[in-house]
């Protein structure tokens, strides 16, 4: 067991870790942060997508001890501290970009990633950005929509939610 | 104006907050107290006699707990089948055991042989792999026709083939169908495959299962579309349970799409081994596991022809299907290619006489269910490139065609066994042909070929039955179950309430849709109303969701225990109001009596109720809890008309979606934000299944597509935004809503016009093809372009 030490939400976290367990893993079981989802074992989907160091990664294709001293925030640290949802968030509830919910922290995850690179994607950039994050309920529509208004472009345009 | 609460408003999602901040609670976010963890070892050879399972090496690895094989489970009942058909000689299906660890043979790649439980997954992982079996490989049976051939290898040796029926609607017109073929003036015939799919929900299967040695109490907590289901197959069936102790808990839950209907031999597992270890055990599929083991869908392989008079009007059809049921009959399996893919033969036309054959097959693959749309898409699928591919040979216009023999009077006696309530194509085709913009299509055609590319357009026509039902009609078919849905409404004294629905949301919004109907009916926020499903502890009896049939059948029974409120609460209102029962109105939340300015709130009358001090006790009981149960008197038939417009690279044979228009009239609407993303997702499968998606198996019986890696889902940017309309409606005239059912619409509804546009846009470049089987992939394309 090696212990790691990462930063996680803005809060200290550590713990004793085989040396293949998964950052995901170490998420889930070890922090109780559930919110990170493991939807494949091939790291296609992207439902574990997290932020570390700023960039987002699959928490499923980097081991714990790879996250030891590094910045890590995921779907949890989000919303603000009152609870008001960030302004993705708000964008995916506002245009119905999420069915069950299961693909979404990852969802929102990328999309803050690009958005952070990109403030204002086309239609295209936004889908061919969300090319490792896998929805199965969606279509897409909503979420591609939620992205863009998100950024701040107008939507209204684009076909009803 | 759009309403902004109540029945037809666009509420926003309360369920989202939680989704949308990590807080969803799904079934592997469940911890139990000392819980251990199950690993199954499954096999990895397609049909052969398991001759020994060695897990004395195993069993002394650090961790392991307990280790259990097929022998472990001879007491242990067959993992049940709900639906017995009858086939066109009288005879019932031939039904095998199915067991829930292998015994003897093994039949399907990812058949579970042996299960480990350790103190960690990764243990049970690492002692899986001392686990020595020994097989010898039988031929696997993979091909259906092959499977039923004069001396073909048998999945099961107990018997007679590998045949489990061979089913006829309606047998009794075969013979008037056969002479319409001979008098006909044109016949067109199509056989196609409709490809294997896997559902893929985003959520793998989980189960945990947990007992309570003090009380005798099992609890399973599984991602199921149906706990009561899943209690009551599991519990009588297979494992000996009494209902009053054992609870099934669905928590959220990630989707599902038909492959979370069906009781697994996981479930079972975990549950028996909770006793069996005394102490709670977890099951998380991978998802390598889950495209071995979660149920498959579609795998139709079928001969249609269309036989028309010399009008071009429809005179009869035939089709002759064979169907994948794979190694083991799954829940429900029986019934997709038949009851719910037989009666929609007759999609949107007045064709006289239809007959249908379906032979289902055993197989050494994983079995076979309902996956969106269950039946519906294959009928749709042979039934609307049928009617293309007519149109093509007859050089008349295909929507002309289809507008030519489209039922236009209501109720309409199908020769298939049902009748629809309510419909109209032309409408729904007259919004699609705006829609579609298909004035404009010669333009863009022009645009693509000036790219170099080929431009192509396909429509088609849908008819959907959702809601299966009545259940005494159901039992005669063959359902081992009932269809009706239950719904108790609790109000609490200070006038919020509590609707226990015996539907399942995974995805599909019910926490706000269902609200959205009950507030409206009291005239109260919706706010005040709390949707609780998903726990056999807290809900009656209840059958799930599935089929399409929330809103049309649990939203019924929803509204009927409303009323049941209403009529008690406008009771306790005249008394209150020292009124006569008659003259009470309940409107936006107050009760008055007609005539006057007298009146009281909700929240009075509901206080009055649990503080009865004020109350006529001698007449009526104290409390406001109503229960109902709802049992539909037929199916809702919801329809529509889709059109696509692709564009295809003649040089690579890509294939790209540029427009798809969606016009579905689902009678009346509760919340059309939710309705058109449940359209949308529909849509994108449909789509999936047209280019991408295929569950493919080599001669050997190996799985080849078992990943993400190799098994085509669609992704955002293989798909475009779409346009969908639902203002045509026809509302259902048997439930109360008036409403229909919107789930499967889009998957059902999209595969054809796809198939459809490419075939057309392969003409317009000088290849005249008859049909190309799904997936319409490049390779394929290009072959077809330069075959």
């Amino acid at each position: 067991m090696t212990k790691v030490t990462m930063t996680v939400n803005g809060k200290a976290a550590s713990g004793d870790v085989e040396g293949r367990t998964l950052l995901v893993e170490f998420l889930r079981e070890d922090l109780g942060l559930t919110g990170t989802h493991v939807g494949c074992d091939t790291s296609q989907c992207g439902a574990c997508v997290v932020h570390v160091d700023g960039e987002a990664v699959k928490a499923c294709t980097i081991f714990a001890v790879e996250a030891d001293g590094a910045q890590v925030a995921t779907i949890e640290g989000q919303a603000a501290a009152d609870g008001t949802l960030n302004t993705i968030q708000q964008a995916f509830q506002d245009h119905h970009g999420l069915q069950c919910g299961f693909c979404t922290p990852g969802m929102v995850m990328s999309a803050a990633a690009l958005l952070k690179d990109n403030p204002k994607p086309t239609e295209a950039e936004v889908r061919h950005y969300l090319d490792g994050n896998i929805c199965r309920c969606t279509g897409y529509h909503n979420i591609v929509k939620a992205i863009l208004a998100a950024s701040g472009q107008d939507v209204a345009s684009i076909a009803a939610e | 104006m759009p309403k902004d609460s109540g029945i037809g408003a666009s509420s926003k999602r309360r369920e989202d907050i939680r989704f949308l901040t990590g807080e969803g609670k799904y079934t592997d976010d469940i911890n139990l107290r000392g819980q251990a963890h199950v690993f199954f070892l499954r096999s990895d050879i397609a049909h052969g006699t398991l001759d020994s399972v060695d897990t004395d090496a195993a069993a002394v690895m650090p961790g392991v707990v307990k280790i259990f094989t097929g022998a472990d489970f001879e007491a242990v009942g067959s993992i049940p089948c709900g639906w017995q058909v009858t086939d066109k000689h009288g005879e019932v299906m031939q039904e095998p055991r199915h067991p829930v660890l292998a015994h003897g043979k093994v039949r399907h790649v990812g058949e579970p042989i042996a299960a480990v439980v350790a103190e960690t997954l990764e243990q049970a992982r690492d002692a899986a792999e001392a686990i020595v079996v020994n097989i010898t490989d039988l031929p696997a049976v993979v091909n259906m026709k092959d499977a039923v051939k004069e001396g073909a290898t048998k999945v099961h040796d107990d018997l007679t083939s590998n045949l489990c029926y061979d089913w006829g609607l309606v047998e009794e017109n075969k013979d008037a169908v056969n002479k319409a073929f001979e008098d006909a003036a044109h016949v067109t015939t199509l056989e196609l495959i409709n490809n294997r799919l896997v559902a893929n929900p985003m959520e793998p299967r989980v189960a945990v299962g947990d007992y309570a040695r003090g009380t005798d109490e099992h609890t399973l907590y599984t991602t199921s579309q149906n706990p009561h289901v899943i209690r009551l197959l599991m519990g009588a069936f297979v494992l000996g349970i009494p209902e009053h102790k054992l609870r099934v808990v669905a928590p959220d839950v990630g989707g599902g799409f038909g492959t979370k209907i069906f009781h697994y031999q996981e479930e079972a597992f975990c549950t028996f081994a909770a006793k069996a270890c005394n102490r709670a055990v977890k099951w998380t599929s991978s998802r390598s596991e889950a495209f071995m083991s979660d149920a498959h869908g579609r795998d139709h392989v079928t001969k249609i022809e269309l036989a028309l008079d010399k009008d071009n009007n429809f005179a009869a059809i035939r089709t002759d299907t064979y169907a994948n049921m794979g190694a083991y009959l799954s829940t429900f399996a029986p019934s997709v290619p038949t009851w719910l893919h037989g009666i929609l033969m007759a999609g949107n036309y007045k064709t006289p006489l239809i007959y249908v054959n379906v032979k289902a097959v055993f197989t050494n693959t994983v079995p076979v269910d309902a996956y969106r749309g269950a039946g519906r898409p294959e009928a749709t699928y042979q039934l609307e490139r049928l009617v293309d591919k007519a149109a093509h040979e007859l050089g008349v216009d295909p929507i002309a065609l289809r507008r030519q023999n489209f039922i236009t009077e209501f109720p309409y006696a199908t020769p298939v066994a049902v009748e629809y309530d309510t419909g109209d194509y032309h409408a729904t085709m007259d919004k699609l042909e705006e829609m579609a913009d298909r004035a404009g299509f010669e333009t863009r055609r022009k645009e693509s070929e000036a790219k170099g590319k080929l431009r192509g357009f396909g429509v088609n026509c849908y008819i959907e039955a959702c809601g299966i039902a009545p259940s005494n009609l159901v039992g005669q078919l063959g359902a081992r179950a009932g269809l009706y849905e239950s719904a108790t409404v609790r109000v609490n004294a200070t006038g919020g309430l509590v609707v226990m629905t015996g539907s399942h949301s995974h995805g599909q919004g019910h926490e706000t849709s269902f609200a959205q109907v009950v507030a409206e009916m009291i005239g109260i926020d919706e706010n005040m109303v709390e949707i609780v499903h998903g726990d056999t502890a807290r809900v009656p009896m209840g059958m799930g969701t599935y089929g399409s049939r929330s809103i049309a059948v649990g939203g019924s029974a929803m509204v009927r225990a409303t009323e049941k409120i209403i009529a008690k609460a406008k009771k306790i209102a005249s008394h209150l109001l020292e009124a006569s029962e008659s003259d009470i109105e309940l409107k936006d939340g107050a009760f008055s009596v007609a005539g006057t300015d007298k009146s009281v709130a909700w929240g009075d009358v509901t206080l009055a109720a649990y503080v009865p001090h004020n109350y006529p006790l001698a007449d009526i009981e104290p409390g406001l809890e109503e229960t109902a149960f709802y049992d539909p008197s037929n199916f809702t038939y919801p329809s529509g008309a889709y059109a696509c417009e692709v564009e295809l690279d003649p040089e690579t044979g890509q294939v790209t979606i540029e427009r798809f228009s969606a016009a579905d009239d689902f009678g009346n609407i509760i919340n059309p934000m939710i309705v058109t993303g449940q359209v949308h997702g529909g849509v994108a499968q449909g789509i999936g299944q047209a280019l991408l998606e295929n569950c493919a198996y080599d001669a050997d019986g190996q799985l080849l597509s078992a990943s993400y890696m190799d098994y085509a889902m669609p992704r955002a940017s293989d798909l475009p935004f779409y346009d969908v309309d639902h203002s045509c409606q026809t509302p259902c005239t048997h439930n109360p809503l008036g409403v229909k059912g919107c789930g499967e619409a889009g998957a059902i509804g999209s595969p054809p016009a796809v198939v459809n546009a490419v075939l057309d846009a392969m003409r317009s470049g000088g290849k005249d093809v008859a049909h190309i089987d799904m997936p319409v992939t490049p390779a394929r394309v290009w072959a077809a372009m330069n075959g």
